[in-house]
């Protein structure tokens, strides 16, 4: 759902997947939480829309972050490894 | 390779990254709970930290500063959610004031560690980081990046001086 292009009906998305109108409320109220959607009413109709920007740049704090987390498991393997080391020389 | 796997969720706010490492989960283990251990890789070699508290129990505190390269400390701190060694850590991350205590204004992450032996004696590591809004996760990234930022500026600084050095 996070590849949503242009805008749905929430009854609509509820025919297009497996799932219930109310599951697929709680799902856009999750999305929408996390500023993924943004949703507007028509009448009786609630239409929901992509945030292709927020995704986008969602994924790229993460893979900054994913950086930070690389570089520190390399600095567990040069501990590790050190400590290896220490033990054979023993 | 030793990252085995990076799942990053930008609806869920979440990264998981799995790693293997061929040392015993004991060994793996103190790396998370000897305090001098921890500082050897929490921060990077430009921003090394200091562990001041460090007490690995439910509702337990790890304090710790790290020294950039313009001699700014920042601070930070963690609340230990559960803990059961040599197999699970969970904690919040957060920032902290000058002073050490804990900056409420600031938004935290939690962090959830498992650790498991595989039958050839190697130990599978997961890290999960889970953001609590998209607010937070951007502020607590960029502020990391900045780090990364100066340290990688003051890295160039120190080349420009070394090569001018002998003029």
């Amino acid at each position: 759902m996070l590849a949503l292009q242009g805008e749905h009906s929430v009854s609509g998305l509820a025919r297009r997947y497996p799932m219930s109108f109310a599951a697929v409320q709680k799902h856009v109220a999750v999305l929408e939480g996390a500023e993924l959607v943004t949703k507007r009413r028509r009448g009786r109709e609630q239409l929901v829309r992509g945030n292709v920007d927020t995704v986008r740049d969602a994924y790229r704090l993460l893979e900054q972050f994913e950086a930070v987390w690389r570089n520190r498991i390399d600095r567990f393997d040069e501990i590790l490894a050190d400590g290896a080391a220490e033990g054979a020389s023993r | 390779m030793t990252v085995t796997s990076v799942h990053k969720d930008p609806e869920k706010m979440t990264m998981t990254i799995s790693s293997e490492f061929d040392a015993p989960i004991g060994r793996v283990w103190q790396l998370w709970e000897d305090p001098r251990q921890l500082e050897r890789w929490w921060g990077p070699p430009t921003y090394p930290a200091t562990v001041v508290d460090h007490d690995l129990t439910p509702g337990g505190r790890v304090t710790y500063f790290m020294t950039g390269p313009e001699s700014d400390q920042p601070r930070g701190w963690w609340r230990v959610l559960s803990v059961e060694p040599p197999r699970r850590l969970e904690f919040e991350d957060g920032f902290a004031d000058d002073t050490g205590e804990p900056n409420p204004e600031m938004p935290t992450m939690t962090i959830r560690v498992t650790l498991d032996e595989r039958p050839d004696g190697r130990t599978r590591m997961a890290v999960e980081t889970t953001f609590p809004s998209l607010e937070a996760m951007e502020t607590i990234i960029s502020m990391g990046a900045e780090e990364g930022m100066k340290s990688a500026l003051g890295q160039i600084d120190e080349l420009l001086r070394a090569e001018a050095g002998p003029l």
